[in-house]
């Protein structure tokens, strides 16, 4: 049979990168080159944050699971790790949240919509929904952790009939500081989810709870046993909520947190975000607890 | 107003008194009241006379401090189940911050000096409210550090 040189060796490559768990929706060949990507709406979040949605050039929309990340490349400047936090339902949007805290991430806060920007992936292992079949669900957000989890919210929601109560506790530095703030009071209007913000510091005329997230866990509306339960903030926040968490009963096993590791590569090989015997870019960011334990009381790991 | 049956059964039912035998209930009943705020009431002032402690059965109440130029700042709130005040434990008895009821507050309120007179009388009473208040202190105390922390803060 007549096939073209090259046709064999990317055959080859593809059940390399199959073996290697690299996601279906890229080809072998591509996996380290980006694809152009328009932006077709900019929105500022807060002072230093900032949502884009994109829209591939040319061919099909990039399909993700909730929790993944992409790298997105900005001419010029890098590239960086951001988590998808758009519905995984409607991937002809594709959204990213960011904050504008490096070289990077600012010379993306100065785009603007019809600017193109290469992006790779989706990478990562996903929030594990289907986990929460049968159970309650409580999703703990810290500061910008809201963003990797609104995916999951939105899968939640979709998969609604399945689960038991669905609480959402959000910790924010302050009332100004609360993320999709519009979502969230939709949310918190929705007669089947439990939302409860609070802040570190009171500003204004807010209100509502102040203190740390973990408080809110002691608030209850699940039942611990039975509940499956997804954390996304600063590291130090989701030790604290994890244990909150766990002496309240929730399972070790049910319970997921996202790593925030230096990743570079995204597909394993440069070993940027090494975090014990793993990489966060492939078999993170979502982790298990129970795996993870131990390591996430040592430092300089 | 309450029976001291009622005020006994709604001790009992909290789970800040969860495990008190009857006779350590009865106790606490002779010293409790049930107490309520409308929005805006303070329940009490920084360095008024610590002579009590609430357990909050329904609403939310600011602990706060005044600053100078920065009028009343929210350490944290307070809610149902939540106790309020420790000040009234040991002396000089006097409350450390102000606090405001932010919502209609319902609550439960022990008379401190009546609590210390039986303390004096039966350290085991006093053991198991220090054993119950050793914790919550431990807890504010370490959510007012994670707080201090400013974790959400922007990377410097």
């Amino acid at each position: 049979m007549d096939t073209a040189p090259g046709a064999d060796l990317a055959a080859r490559l593809t059940q390399t990168a199959a073996a290697a768990r690299v996601p279906a929706s890229m080809t072998a060949l591509d996996p380290m080159r980006p694809r152009p990507f328009r932006i077709e709406r900019w929105q500022r979040d807060l002072s230093d944050t900032f949502t884009i949605d994109l829209a591939p050039l040319e061919g099909s929309p990039l399909t993700f699971r909730p929790g993944q990340f992409n790298m997105l490349y900005i001419h010029g400047a890098g590239e960086v790790p951001i988590s998808i936090s758009g519905d995984p339902e409607r991937p002809e949007r594709l959204i990213h949240t960011t904050r504008a805290v490096g070289q990077v991430t600012n010379a993306m806060k100065a785009l603007r919509v019809g600017d193109v920007i290469g992006v790779r992936g989706p990478f990562g292992t996903p929030w594990p929904v289907e986990a929460a079949d049968g159970h309650d669900v409580v999703i703990v957000a810290g500061g910008i952790g809201l963003a990797p989890l609104r995916p999951l919210i939105h899968a939640v929601l979709a998969r609604r009939g399945r689960l038991g109560n669905v609480v959402l506790l959000y910790g924010a530095r302050t009332p100004e500081d609360i993320l999709y703030r519009k979502q969230v009071s939709a949310w918190r209007g929705r007669f089947d989810m439990t939302v409860h913000v609070t802040v570190d510091r009171a500003t204004g005329r807010w209100s509502g709870p102040v203190g740390m997230v973990t408080k809110l866990i002691a608030r209850g509306g699940f039942d611990a046993r039975d509940t499956a339960a997804y954390v996304c903030g600063p590291e130090i926040m989701m030790r604290h909520v994890a244990q909150a968490l766990l002496d309240r009963g929730v399972a070790a096993e049910r319970l997921f947190l996202s790593m925030e590791r230096n990743m570079k590569c995204a597909i394993g090989f440069c070993g940027h975000c090494q975090w014990g015997p793993d990489f966060v870019c492939k078999d993170g960011p979502v982790f298990r607890y129970d795996r993870v334990a131990t390591r996430l009381a040592q430092s300089e790991v | 107003m309450v029976s001291l049956q009622d005020m006994d059964d709604l001790l009992n039912a909290h789970p800040f008194f969860a495990g008190l035998g009857p006779k350590h209930l009865d106790e606490l009943a002779g010293c409790a009241r049930n107490e309520r705020f409308d929005a805006g009431d303070y329940i009490f002032h920084e360095g008024g006379m610590a002579d009590r402690f609430y357990i909050l059965r329904h609403g939310q109440v600011a602990v706060e401090v005044k600053v100078p130029h920065k009028g009343s700042v929210v350490l944290e709130t307070l809610h149902e189940d939540d106790t309020l005040g420790w000040s009234w434990l040991v002396p000089p008895h006097h409350w450390t911050f102000d606090a405001r009821a932010v919502s209609l507050v319902r609550a439960i309120s022990l008379d401190g000096v009546c609590l210390r007179e039986k303390m004096e009388t039966d350290h085991e009473l006093g053991f198991h409210l220090m054993a119950r208040f050793v914790p919550v202190m431990g807890e504010r105390l370490r959510a007012a550090r994670l707080q201090m922390l400013d974790l959400y803060a922007p990377p410097a």
